[in-house]
């Protein structure tokens, strides 16, 4: 069996990617998931900027997860400066990591994930053969989006957000408008998992080690240490001892890895790590949908993102209760300027985010290292390649691409996310 | 026939295609009456024969400038869309770093990836026949937008400046409380939006004809702000730092 493989441009994921497989006689002699899309600079570019200016760039890495990454900047600036949030900005900061988490999950198992089991090439054909599908994971994405709209003045780039706390504080209207808009969401999850109930993913393992924030307290999104399986957590200021990263010729992303060993983040690896604090209604979902932790199938990751979309929605109504029981202040944490060094880390929807940023006394940021979900990914995508490609081999080649596009779009890739950023060099 | 319609990607956060999809329930209806031909974030397809091109991002790459090119061949109609395209956007920031830094601060060597040049706009590097600002767009103005074209009306953006949306939306001036603003030079077209949830203009949409540059950088001297801090407020998202102050 001899095939060329080479799918250039995958589609259905964010960002740019080739994926370059070369079989001989049965055997893999190339494989290679190439990411091609521009290095954007964002280290350079932070690089002389006063400290606040950072959120408000590095929101700009990515138009998908931009929440996530205003929140890691912001909390990397807060260690930085040991600015310690109120605690009703950390509840709504949670509120709103979960919109995020919510919005990007059912933009992929919907419209990114869901065509290929319907064997079309997008989510277009579906809007006229199967409207009551994508009219709900519209309706369920536009629901995410207003309350970051409501919240944040928008998804994309989102406004009101600050260092220390917000710029412009919801109102107690707006928290009424949160919660209707969250409670309106109840039939179509329902519907949500009744419907992938009857989908079925491709049957594929291969155990990793799958890597997250924990917290004794809940479902570790907004903040916690992190967490490998076999090793006490560690806090996320030490995440070098945990990650390292590498330059691929081939990719304008590096590649991370623990220690010796591919590693796998995102919604999977944290319901792996960390099932005990779903939410009642999310480990329902998780076992209706055959998601029994630990799972080692990277297809079940669609699956994981389902069960996390409930989470979320449920959390958020808890951490609405506990805002209610409290008046909203307007007050914002002092910020005094001062050097230092700051990680912040948060679970963005495609796994754990790092920004760490090197502050001078003036507030002007000298070092700059951001590590993203998927360059921590991208290796554990080419050895699961590996793994499977021996099991699929007979298949035509047709299927063999089609397949393997599948599996890497499980990992929900974000390409242009994971160009951004890396090395670290710091002013001592 | 529904016009064709490609979306293509250059360096960018893809945050402006994203905006297409955050239409939402008028994404359906917006599929009813043009066809999407090529969309890489959205589709497996990647038809050719477009007739309306959205190009999302700037270029920073060799590579990318013949692409470009190839695209503006096949499209009868052009747009910059967002911010990265119509005016460089935050990828302007690197260009005020020397370029022979770029590569060994991220990669650590010089030797790979070494077609990365100084960022350009689209209209720098092909004819644009129109712009769609923001960072992000607007949705309903991509919608607004789009309804022209196929209705074969001019497409117009507004000329006056945010200020005008921000006054009417009730808000407190920020320059008169002693912050910074871009709202007085900046096209509108957002509602004022970032004012509105207390943050500055930062200028994403592109100055208004005719802005009176002068006169807001008297007022915000005025204030206090350093001429460095003006600048660099201007070079933001405009690419204003070279400016006389």
């Amino acid at each position: 069996m001899t095939h060329d493989i080479h799918l250039h441009h995958i589609t259905r994921i964010e960002g740019h990617g080739n994926l370059v497989l070369n079989i001989r006689e049965g055997t893999i002699e190339e494989l290679r998931l190439e990411i091609v899309e521009s290095p954007r600079f964002f280290e350079v570019m932070l690089k002389g900027r006063r400290f606040d200016e950072a959120p408000h760039i590095t929101s700009r890495i990515c138009g998908i997860c931009a929440i996530s990454h205003t929140t890691a900047s912001i909390k990397a600036c807060e260690a930085a400066m040991d600015i310690a949030p109120s605690e009703e900005t950390v509840l709504l900061r949670k509120i709103l990591i979960n919109a995020e988490v919510l919005q990007s999950h059912i933009l992929h198992v919907y419209l990114l994930a869901l065509p290929d089991f319907f064997g079309v090439g997008s989510i277009i054909p579906m809007v006229d053969t199967n409207p009551d599908i994508v009219r709900r994971a519209l309706r369920l994405k536009r629901a995410a989006n207003e309350v970051c709209r409501v919240l944040v003045g928008r998804h994309v780039h989102p406004i009101g957000m600050d260092i220390g706390g917000f710029k412009r504080l919801p109102t107690q209207k707006d928290l009424d408008e949160v919660r209707g808009l969250l409670e309106s969401t109840a039939p179509d999850m329902d519907e949500t998992i009744r419907f992938f109930e009857g989908i079925k993913m491709p049957e594929f393992n291969r155990a990793t080690r799958y890597i997250s924030l924990r917290s004794k307290d809940e479902y570790a999104l907004y903040d916690g240490r992190l967490y490998k399986k076999g090793i006490p957590p560690i806090e996320p200021a030490r995440y070098k001892e945990l990650i390292t990263e590498e330059v691929i010729e081939y990719s304008t992303a590096k590649h991370a890895r623990s220690g010796d060993e591919s590693i796998m983040v995102g919604a999977l690896a944290r319901v792996n790590n960390n099932y005990e604090y779903l939410c009642d209604e999310a480990k329902e979902a998780a076992r209706r949908l055959g998601l029994e932790p630990p799972s080692t199938n990277p297809f079940m990751n669609n699956i994981a993102q389902v069960v996390e979309s409930i989470h979320c929605i449920h959390d958020s109504l808890k951490l609405l209760d506990l805002l209610s029981s409290r008046s909203l202040r307007g007050e914002k944490s002092q910020i005094k300027v001062k050097a230092g060094n700051g990680v912040g880390a948060v679970e963005a929807p495609r796994g754990t985010l790092y920004h760490e940023y090197d502050i001078d006394e003036k507030g002007v940021i000298q070092g700059v290292n951001c590590i993203i979900p998927t360059a921590q990914n991208l290796l554990n995508i080419e050895e699961d390649i590996r793994s499977m490609v021996p099991t699929i081999i007979e298949l035509p080649k047709n299927e063999i691409e089609q397949r393997l596009e599948m599996l890497v779009r499980a990992y929900d890739p974000c390409i242009s996310c994971s160009t951004h950023f890396l090395e670290v060099k710091f002013v001592e | 026939m529904k016009p064709k319609i490609g979306v293509f990607s250059f360096t960018s956060c893809e945050g402006c295609q994203l905006q297409v999809f955050n239409l939402e329930e008028e994404f359906a209806s917006l599929i009813d009456q043009v066809e999407f031909v090529n969309f890489r974030e959205a589709m497996s397809e990647k038809g050719e024969d477009y007739q309306i091109a959205f190009i999302e991002g700037s270029i920073t790459r060799e590579s990318e400038i013949e692409t470009l090119k190839s695209i503006r061949e096949k499209a009868e109609i052009l747009i910059a869309f967002g911010a990265c395209a119509h005016l460089g956007g935050v990828n302007n920031l690197k260009n005020l770093h020397p370029m022979d830094g770029w590569l060994p601060s991220v990669y650590n060597r010089k030797d790979l990836f070494t077609d990365t040049i100084p960022t350009r706009r689209i209209k720098d590097v092909v004819p644009v026949d129109y712009v769609m600002p923001g960072c992000p767009i607007d949705k309903c103005e991509f919608l607004r937008f789009v309804q022209s074209l196929i209705l074969k009306i001019e497409p117009r953006l507004p000329d006056y400046p945010v200020c005008v949306e921000c006054r009417s939306k009730g808000n407190i001036c920020l320059v008169e409380q002693g912050k910074w603003c871009l709202g007085s030079i900046t096209r509108a077209g957002c509602d004022a939006i970032c004012p509105t949830y207390k943050d500055s203009c930062a200028g994403c949409r592109g100055l208004v004809e005719e802005p009176n540059i002068e006169s807001l950088v008297n007022i915000l001297l005025e204030k206090g702000f350093s001429k460095d801090e003006i600048r660099s407020k201007l070079g933001f998202f405009n690419g204003l730092e070279d400016i006389e102050i």
